[in-house]
């Protein structure tokens, strides 16, 4: 019995050990020449895979940042320290104003809207945007289906009242949202930015209001009160992203939006979550 | 032409407002079909090989039917809780009571409480819901369990008892008992399987099998007098069923007619020229649980190619592989195991058996079609 | 005769109106006349808001080619371009005109003699006169019949099959004026140059309307088809394909299957072109559905709005939970009752509450009646699948771009799942990122 337990032990061992030296020493011959500061800066990386760089994963981005082609920063998920810990190991420049947040410009959800059309069909914003002009009268609006909130992957859209809203806080601009929507709704601003304009339809003030409450009307105090901060085209406002000083919530208290567009990004989800009725009178 | 509609008086027209208007995408009307209406078809037509079996293996195959079904309804209950998917509207479609009951028709009659839970299991989550839910699965499901059950528990799945009318003895019902009481036989084609077998053309080849096929054993076969699991021994009743299920547009008619066709000629043409090795091609339709699975299981919608040629070369491969396992193999059964070999097969069918599209030039002209 | 594939549906609904006279319209006080009822660029308006028009005049002009003419449908005061809703579901524009009751019409055009004029005045006619397809299409009828000149056409069908349930309006055309539809074949063969290969396929559920037909069908060189009743047979594709023998192929239009097909609300608008000189200002709508007091089937203006057209039927007996312009295979689901009549609007069909909800999404059981109904032998399952996954690579390979979206596979499915929608959003996709060469 033991002399069995033995030869078999020792067998087995002699097999793997052979096996082992047999693996390692291929390994060594056929081994891909790369350089090691590509796996450094992997490790240091997030490692999401979400593509938000550009590239195909993170170790794609590595090799970017080493060749030189990328600044760090361009990782919209990591952390400022991550990024700066990265520029140390390559003795390189960090690079800055990367940072983006999405936003969904659109304040209409189902009470909002003048009028709930009834739909039965594909749950996809897309899809349902086929039919009739989209389940809510506004052609240009966030249909509500949750399209954005599927694909993104950090979960950082949540689907309230049927409009979608970003959470900031864990949205890391990966962008991967302002290609599923079928309207354009999404729009990927600075980090810094707490002001938006939640809307995204450029039709004649009337038109829109007969939609939506909370259109934007283009009357242009905005832009009269902030033409640095503010910008109107056409009939719809938008917030200059690219402004010296973005406007923040003093700026919205100033205005005094008539239609409650202009909206600082905390309000707007303080809305949805706890004022569905909301309109400015 | 010129007549001018009826005045009705303004105050009698209803106007409809446009409150309740629903928009969809075309086509507004559907047919009366459903999917729960179609497995309650296929229990329909799967109700005479039960009643069959029912009739010839007592109360106990009744209970082992009832079980099944119980078990794999409620394993997709559980599944469906676990998994976070509407329990109700999963159950409701049918599909597993369809399964519950197929895989009780395959299982022994006298078998103990464990089998069908295991079954259940084996077919509900192994077998259907790791795959995404109905609809997803590439094998069998019942199938799956089956095969799962036989290697699992050899000795439980291969114990036959015999069925009334067997040996000329007809008990009644309060008579014929549980599985304490029953006495087991082997089936036919396992008394061939253990048969050696003799090549050549001389006497001693065609004698070798009379013993267990002789035009009057084959007619007792036919009706159901010989072991076997529960649905599969009453050829009869499961004719019944098939004529239903292709009535009702149920099943593709050419997967069972060409599965049981390709057996008889294949065990045709070796019993012909090797009368020794395999008996006659007649003893092979009636034996065995070829006629069962040529009927409801190689047909089951999921798992069957959805073009007409598709179907065929299905079928035909489930026939080779049974009448190989059949005549050669080390297995007296080989349907179940053909059945999920050709379900893996089945998306390269339907690729290769894909439709010409209307407008489309054939793919032999070379010419490829923009 | 008839093509391969195709469904039956059950409930066909055409026993609610197809016995019903057609009957006209009482003047209005308000017409709203969409601008866009064509197919290709919509015409330009020639009226300012506060002009006078008589009937018959034009409001737009064809701009360009692939465009047709637009006439006012009653005398009356332009009030000016507004929005209404549009049949897609988005705002469309339209001359609104209030009619004065005065009934001022312009003169006729100057009848022609059909069997002797030249071709290419007969042509020049028919686009002066605005006439768009019937069927549902509204492509300039010009255009068609003008093939360009490496297309040899041999074969004129004229589309009676009216497939579509519930639609009953061709088949009591076919019945009261078959002498139009007859006249307006011949019309249309001289123009093409075709002498013995006109036809008219009828579904055989119409079989009055085949009898009628024949009495002068040979005084005209027509042949009378009976056709085997199943959806699409009113497809033009499939209606080749019985009559013929021939197929369109793929991405190709019937001339490239030496073929043009028309509908025969068409032809009868082109014998009011030719002989009587009036353009195209109204046409037969069926309006009907279990939930209308008194369904029938109404010559409509253009422009009238469809709550008037309910009116006309004598209002509804409940809620309606849906508003179909067109048929219910293809037609067009309407959130608004303001929406108006156009050129191409065959039927009004308000359905019951009970039955507006279709839809449940369920798993595909990969049972194959899909496949099965499928005129154009494809996999509807196989696409949705891919769509569902976002693989429109996939669904391309699965020849979605072939669909005709006439809903025969949704129909069946018993699961009942959006496969059209699924095609639609597929299509949709492809031609936003392959763009034409």
């Amino acid at each position: 019995m033991l002399t069995i337990t033995l030869t078999s032990v020792a067998v087995m061992g002699c097999l793997g050990l052979f096996l082992g030296l047999v693996i390692g020493f291929f390994a060594k011959l056929f081994k891909v020449a790369s350089d090691s500061r590509v796996d450094l800066v992997t490790e240091l990386l997030p490692g999401a895979n979400c593509g938000g760089c550009g590239k195909a994963g993170c170790s794609d981005f590595a090799k970017s940042v080493v060749s030189g082609e990328n600044p760090p920063g361009k990782c919209p998920v990591s952390s400022a320290e991550q990024v700066n810990a990265i520029a140390r190991a390559l003795g390189i420049d960090a690079g800055s104003g990367f940072k983006k947040r999405a936003v969904v410009r659109c304040g209409g959800d189902v009470h909002q809207v003048a009028r709930k059309i009834n739909y039965n069909g594909v749950l996809d914003c897309a899809s349902a945007s086929l039919i009739a002009g989209g389940p809510k009268g506004c052609r240009y609006g966030c249909v509500g289906m949750g399209s954005c909130a599927a694909v993104c992957p950090f979960g950082a859209i949540e689907i309230v009242n049927n409009l979608a809203i970003v959470h900031p806080e864990i949205c890391v601009g990966c962008g991967k949202c302002v290609a599923a929507c079928p309207r354009g709704v999404i729009e990927l601003a600075p980090i810094d930015s707490t002001v938006h304009v939640y809307c995204n339809s450029p039709e004649k003030g009337p038109e829109k209001r007969k939609n939506c409450k909370v259109s934007c009307l283009g009357c242009r105090k905005c832009e009269k009160t902030a033409p640095e901060k503010f910008k109107v085209e056409g009939f719809l406002a938008h917030v200059r992203y690219d402004a010296e000083v973005l406007p923040t919530a003093e700026d919205v208290e100033a205005v005094k939006c008539p239609t409650g567009a202009l909206l600082t990004a905390s309000r707007h989800k303080e809305i949805e979550t706890n004022d569905p009725e909301f309109s400015v009178k | 032409m010129d007549e001018t509609s009826k005045n009705i008086p303004e105050n009698d027209i209803k106007l409809p407002t446009g409150e309740k208007l629903v928009v969809s995408s075309s086509p507004h009307l559907s047919s009366p079909e459903r999917t729960s209406k179609i497995m309650g078809r296929v229990l329909l037509a799967l109700a005479f090989p039960a009643a069959a079996g029912i009739w010839y293996f007592g109360l106990r195959a009744a209970w082992v039917i009832l079980l099944t079904t119980v078990f794999c309804v409620a394993a997709e209950a559980v599944w469906c809780k676990l998994a976070g998917k509407p329990v109700k509207a999963t159950i409701l479609d049918g599909s597993a009571a369809v399964t519950g009951v197929i895989l009780a028709l395959n299982l022994p009659p006298h078998v103990p409480f464990y089998v069908p839970l295991i079954g259940a299991v084996l077919a509900i989550w192994v077998g259907k819901q790791i795959f995404g839910g109905l609809g997803y699965n590439p094998f069998n499901p019942a199938v799956v369990a089956r095969v799962g059950l036989l290697i699992a528990l050899p000795a439980i799945m291969t114990t036959w008892p015999a069925p009334r009318g067997m040996n000329n003895s007809y008990p009644s019902f309060k008579e014929f008992k549980t599985s304490v009481d029953a006495v087991t036989c082997a089936t036919p084609l396992s008394i061939a399987g253990t048969l050696p077998k003799i090549t050549g053309r001389d006497f001693y080849a065609e004698k070798n099998f009379k013993k267990i096929d002789s035009p009057e054993l084959i007619k007792k076969y036919f009706i159901g007098c010989k072991g076997g699991s529960i649905g599969e021994t009453c050829i009869p009743a499961i004719i019944f069923g098939a004529i239903l299920l292709v009535c009702f547009n149920l099943i593709n008619w050419r997967v069972p007619i060409c599965y049981v066709g390709t057996v008889a000629i294949v065990t045709g043409v070796v019993n012909y020229f090797c009368p020794g090795v395999t008996p006659s091609p007649l003893f092979h339709l009636v034996t065995g649980g070829l006629m069962f699975a040529a009927v409801f299981m190689a047909t089951d919608m999921v798992t069957c190619p959805i073009t007409g040629t598709g179907c065929v070369i299905f079928a035909v491969g489930c026939g080779v592989i049974t009448s190989v396992i059949r005549i050669w193999g080390n297995y007296p059964e080989g349907v179940s195991f053909s059945i999920l070999f050709m379900n893996a097969l089945v998306p390269l069918i339907d690729k290769a058996s894909a439709l010409r599209p209307f407008g489309h030039a054939p793919k032999k002209s070379g010419e490829a079609a923009k | 005769m008839t093509f391969k594939n195709g469904i039956h549906p059950v409930y066909h609904g055409k026993e609610l109106s197809e016995s019903a006279e057609i009957k006209t319209a009482p003047l209005l006080a308000r017409y709203t006349v969409p601008l866009a009822q064509n197919a290709g660029k919509p015409p330009e308006v020639a009226v300012n808001p506060g002009d006078h028009v008589k009937k018959y005049q034009l409001i737009a002009k064809a701009s360009g080619f692939v465009s047709a003419n637009l006439h006012s449908p009653v005398s009356g005061t332009v009030k000016g371009v507004i929005e209404v809703p549009g049949p897609m579901g988005v705002p469309a524009k339209a001359v609104e005109i209030i009619p004065d009751g005065l009934g001022e019409e312009m003169e006729p055009l100057p009848a022609m003699n059909w069997q002797t004029a030249e071709p290419k005045a007969l042509l020049d006619r028919i686009a002066e006169c605005g006439l768009v397809g019937m069927g549902g299409a509204s492509f300039p009828t010009h255009v068609k019949l003008s093939p360009p000149p490496d297309k040899k056409i041999d074969t004129l069908i004229l589309n009676g099959a009216e497939c579509e349930p519930f639609l009953t309006a061709d088949h009591r055309l076919m019945l009261e004026d078959p002498e139009s539809v007859l006249i307006g074949a011949a019309v249309m063969g001289r123009i093409l140059g075709i002498r013995d290969r006109v036809f008219i396929g009828v579904e055989m559920n119409k079989i009055d309307a085949i009898h009628r037909l024949n009495e002068k069908a040979e005084e005209y060189d027509v042949k009378i088809i009976p056709l085997k009743v199943q959806y699409p047979q009113g497809s033009e594709k499939q209606l080749i394909n019985a009559i013929t023998g021939r197929e369109v192929p793929a991405g190709g239009l019937p001339m490239d299957a030496r073929c043009v097909v028309q509908n025969t609300g068409t032809a009868a608008a082109v014998t009011d072109a030719v002989l009587r000189g009036r353009p195209l200002v109204e046409r037969v709508v069926t309006v009907t559905g279990s939930v209308v007091k008194n369904p029938g089937n109404w010559k409509l203006l253009i422009g009238t709005p469809v709550i008037e057209a309910v009116k006309l039927a004598g209002g509804v007996t409940e809620e309606p939970g849906k508003l179909i312009l067109g048929g219910p295979m293809m037609g067009f689901a309407q959130k608004s009752f303001d929406v108006p009549v156009s050129k191409n609007t065959s039927g009004i069909l308000l359905l019951p509450q009970d039955q507006a909800v279709n839809y449940r999404s369920g798993n595909c059981i990969r049972c194959g009646r899909c496949v099965q109904g499928c005129p154009m032998h494809l996999m509807p399952c196989a696409i949705a699948a891919a769509v569902e996954s976002y693989r429109f690579d996939l669904a391309q390979k699965h020849h979605v771009m072939d669909c005709l979206e006439c809903g025969a596979c949704a129909y069946v499915c018993p699961a009942k799942r959006p496969l059209v929608q699924h095609n639609r959003r597929a299509k949709a996709e492809i031609r936003r990122l392959m763009p034409k060469k």
